[in-house]
């Protein structure tokens, strides 16, 4: 077992694991931070991305001592201070993007990663930067427009 | 004008923020004190005969503390089929035991065969790779016509590969056989319903556990029906009396079919509970999902459409030979057959139907029912060789479908399939698609695809889906061994408002809000003062959970019946605090008046008499205000679309590019516009992943080729467009009291057809012969039907 330390959602951690413990069971299972989902064992259905310093990552693909030391966010660090949703959030719940839930974390946390690197993405872009993150709920089709949506939001009200 | 609350009203979903915050109460995210973990051991052959499974090195290991085999479970039942079949020559479908460990016998990948239980998931995971299991290969059964036709049997104490050889129905066959030997044209198609797997993103989790002291067990599960589960495992696999026996389906992130069903993990955690004293946990990896959820579709079919020269039908006869697996799962016998075989009029007049099914164990994870569930199979039969017809004898696709649609006037309407259809306008239907999907304009488009090297194509689709199910009577005499019904309490609290317990269960549908909506509209109260309870058999009446695009046609209408009695019951409050005859109180808008009076009471301070009942006639009125209805509805409903898509085909390539899918459906009434557009986005995703990319392989010993993420092709967002959906055109359903259909399947029933419609007329508009193209469509098989037709 290793002693490893990070910073999740702003607060310090820490923990012992095995070598071959993965960041989504450390948050899971360790820190029950349960908004990170487990979808698949290939590292296909990114319902388990979070953001490594500043990264969208997949946290079943990451090994927990890897993470020591660095800053993670889960869905659950997505809230506004005074507990509201995101912008990004509220795009999903205002456009349906999201029925069942179960990939919504994932979604969420990739979107605010795309929209980070890209602020005014194109519905193409959009698509293909969820090349990674499966749904089989929706069909995309709103998933795509709370992103629009966000990206709308986002913009300096100059823009307007 | 939209309304912004009650029933047409799109409020936003109440549950989405628990799931976009990372609160959501998924199965395996719940933790219990002591809990213990499952992992099981799993078959790596298609089919073998078990010589020993020797458990003692597992046993030892750090952390063990249990480990089963099918021994252990040889006494307790089967897991049962839910719907009884009989053959065309009278004899009885064929039931072998689906046990909850393998005994005897491994019969698919991935059949489990033990189990072990450990103190954490690491260490149930390396005692279960140290299982020593002498099974000797057998030769695995994969093809149905072989498994037909002999060859090993998948259970040697049936003497069969085949559980049935069905026909429907059995007194129109001479009619029909004489019809098509006489018709003027007769079109043939023969055709593969490629087999899906589910994969919900969640995948399936179940948590046992066992109180001691009162006897108790407790199961959180991945169900979309906690009641019927809780039957079938008190009544037919453990035994645990009923009232002993809780079972929650917490939030489940989708099941699509494949959470119907009752899987022997369950009964494994429960019996391990008991044992060990301590709750016993399990949550499939993405792997096990693919081999033993339930899988969807795998038909195998030959349709030929009798027609006149002028189009109009005649007749339509089909053989299927229907997978269901290895082992009969719940609703395996009925999906090829009365979810199947009783739509394959569609929506058209055609006077004579003949439908023959073959059931057909082979060495496969069982395949039930899936997002649609017989009725997909049925829609792209009819809808696949209506357009092959269309070609044949040079008529316009639309032309030829509006030719033989029954028309309103002609509802109710007995289709030669033997289904009632009670009411629905599909020329309207197609009018809408037409008009959305701008089928004027095709040509320009088409040459506009031209002048870039790509064939345009266009396909079109009518469906008709029996959903609402179901009447509990008709499915009664047609085999089932369930009714069909569903429930809802509606319990005021003494505050004014509401907990609806409801026997619905949501798993993506948005029934918290959908349902508070209705209740808000039939009371004139605030919707956030309605709370919608589903999933704990402990808290909602015994109703019968969400498939079959059932929940508000069936639960929904449970709910008004309750509620309009919650109402009765509150009047006559109101008459007794207003000192009025009861016949004289008016309720609306969430007050009760006397008429001609400025006597009135609001809703809360009847709520509050009714548990503060210190004056109360109490030979008149009981205290309380909480009633509970059972709503089992007189008939299917019979949601009906056209759809439109056009597609880019790359002659050089055989790469197919969806460009738009239109879909136009009449649900009848819709109680939140924004989730039934979602409902159908979903299943046009399925539909099109179906149509284009998904397939589930086996080889010939029955490894399966596409059991992860990386070879099972998922729709992607960027494998669909964006959808075009309309759902004005309504003629609500005439027997249920909310005029409403059900939504849920709708997408993946009505697109696959439309879909490779739309490619067979693209390459024909290229002069490449290509008549049929089995899904799905992938770059590989449409060049190779190009080359083999040039």
């Amino acid at each position: 077992m290793t002693n490893i330390s990070m910073t999740v959602n702003g607060t310090a951690v820490e923990g012992a694991v095995e070598g071959r413990t993965l960041l989504s069971a450390f948050l899971r299972e360790d820190l029950k931070l349960t908004g990170t989902h487990i979808g698949c064992d290939t590292s296909q259905c990114g319902a388990c991305v979070v953001h490594m310093d500043g990264v969208a990552v997949k946290a079943c693909t990451v090994l927990a001592a890897d993470a020591a030391g660095a800053e993670v966010v889960t869905i659950e660090g997505m809230a506004n201070a005074d507990g509201s949703l995101g912008i990004v959030q509220q795009a999903f719940q205002d456009e349906h993007g999201l029925q069942c839930g179960f990939c919504t974390p994932g979604m969420v946390m990739s979107a605010e990663a795309l929209l980070k690197e890209n602020p005014s993405p194109t519905e193409t872009e959009i698509r293909a930067y969820l090349e990674g993150n499966i749904c089989r709920c929706t069909g995309y089709h709103n998933i795509v427009k709370a992103i629009q949506t966000a990206a709308a939001r986002m913009q300096p009200v100059a823009a307007e | 004008m939209p309304k912004d609350n009650g029933i047409g009203a799109s409020p936003k979903r109440r549950e989405d923020v628990r799931f976009l915050m990372g609160r959501g109460n998924y199965t395996d995210d719940l933790n219990m004190v002591g809990q213990a973990y499952a992992v099981f051991v799993r078959s790596n052959i298609a089919h073998g005969a078990i010589n020993s499974v020797r458990t003692d090195t597992a046993q030892a290991m750090p952390g063990v503390l249990a480990v089963y085999t099918g021994e252990d479970f040889a006494e307790v039942g089967g897991n049962p089929a839910g719907w009884y079949i009989e053959s065309r020559d009278g004899t009885p479908m064929k039931e072998p035991k689906r046990p909850v460990l393998a005994h005897g016998k491994v019969r698919h990948l991935g059949d489990a065969y033990a189990a072990v239980i450990a103190e954490t998931y690491q260490q149930a995971k390396d005692a279960a790779e140290a299982i020593e299991a002498d099974i000797q290969e057998l030769p695995a059964i994969m093809d149905m016509g072989a498994a037909i036709a002999g060859g090993p049997l998948v259970h040697d104490e049936i003497e069969t590969n085949v559980c049935f050889d069905w026909g429907w129905i059995e007194d129109n066959r001479a009619a029909t056989d004489e019809a098509i030997r006489n018709a003027p044209h007769v079109t043939t198609l023969e055709l593969v319903n490629n087999r899906l797997v589910p994969n919900a993103m969640e995948p399936r989790a179940s948590i046992g556990d066992y109180d001691p002291g009162t006897g108790d067990y407790r199961l959180h599960t991945t169900s979309q029906n906690p009641h019927l589960t809780r039957l079938l495992i008190s009544a037919f696999v453990l035994g645990i009396p009923e009232h002993k026996l809780t079972v929650i389906a917490p939030d489940v992130g989708g099941g699509f079919g494949s959470k119907i069903y009752h899987y022997g993990e369950e009964a494994l955690v429960l019996t391990a509970a008991r044992k060990l004293g301590r709750p016993v946990r399990w949550t499939a990896e993405r792997s096990e999902s693919f081999l033993t959820d339930a899988h969807g579709r795998d038909h195998v079919t030959r349709i030929e459409l009798a027609t006149e020269a002028d189009g109009t039908f005649i007749a339509i006869r089909t053989e299927t030979m229907a997978n269901v697996g290895a082992y009969l799962s719940n609703f395996s016998t009925a999906t090829p057959t009365f979810l199947h075989g009783t739509l394959m009029a569609g929506n058209y007049t055609v006077p004579n139907v003949y439908v023959n099914v073959k059931a057909v164990f082979t060495n496969t994870a069982p395949v039930d029912a899936y997002r649609g569930a017989g009725r997909p199979e049925a829609t792209y039969s009819i809808e696949r060789v209506i357009d092959k017809a269309a070609r044949e004898l040079g008529i316009d696709p639309v032309e030829i479908r509006r030719k033989n649609f029954v028309k309103p006037e002609q509802f109710p309407f007995t289709s030669a399939a033997g289904l009632q259809y009670d009411i629905g306008d599909y020329d309207a239907l197609m009018d809408k698609m037409s008009e959305v999907a701008d089928l004027d304009g095709f040509e320009a488009r088409r040459s506009e695809s031209a002048a870039q090297g790509k064939l345009r194509g266009l396909g079109l689709n009518s469906y008709i889906e029996a959903c609402g199910i179901a009447p509990s009577n008709l499915v009664g005499q047609l085999g089932s061994r369930v009714g069909l019904y569903d429930a809802a309490t509606v319990r005021v609290n003494a505050t004014g408002n509401l907990s609806v317990m409801v026997g619905a269960h949501s798993h993506g549908q948005g029934h918290e809000t959908a349902f508070a909506q209705v209740v808000a509209d039939m009371l004139g109260i605030a919707e956030d003062q309605i709370d919608i309870v589903h999933g704990d058999s402990s808290k909602i009446p015994f109703g019968m959970g969400t498939y079959g695009s059932r929940s508000i046609a069936v639960c929904g209408s449970a709910m008004v019946r309750a509620t309009e009695k919650v109402i009765a019951k509150a009047k006559k409050i109101a008459a007794h605090m207003m000192e009025a005859a009861e016949g004289d109180v008016e309720f609306a808008n969430g007050a009760f008046s006397i008429a001609g009076t400025d006597k009135s009471v609001a809703w809360g301070e009847v709520a509050l008499k009714a548990y503060i009942p210190h004056n109360f006639p109490l030979e008149d009125i009981e205290p309380g205000l909480e009633e509970t209805a059972f709503y089992d509805p007189a008939n299917f409903t019979y949601p009906a679309g056209a759809y439109a898509c056009e597609v880019e085909v790359d002659p050089e390539t055989g790469k197919v590019e969806l460009l738009s899918f239109v879909a136009a459906d009449d649900f009848g009434n819709v109680i939140n516009p924004m989730i039934v557009e979602g409902q159908v986005h979903g299943g046009l995703a399925q539909g099109i992943g179906q149509a284009l990319i998904e397939n589930c392989a086996y080889d010939a010993n029955g490894q399966l080729l596409s059991g992860s993420y990386m070879d099972y092709a998922m729709p992607r967002a960027d494998d669909v467009p964006m959808f075009q959906v309309d759902h004005s055109s309504q003629t609500p359903c005439t027997h249920n009291p909310l005029g409403v259909k059900g939504c849920g399947e709708a997408g993946a029933i009505g697109s696959p057809p439309a879909v490779v419609n739309a490619v067979i007329d693209a390459l024909q508009s290229g002069g490449h012969n290509v008549s049929h193209i089995d899904m799905p469509l992938t770059p590989g098989r449409v060049w190779s039907a190009i080359h083999s037709a040039n």
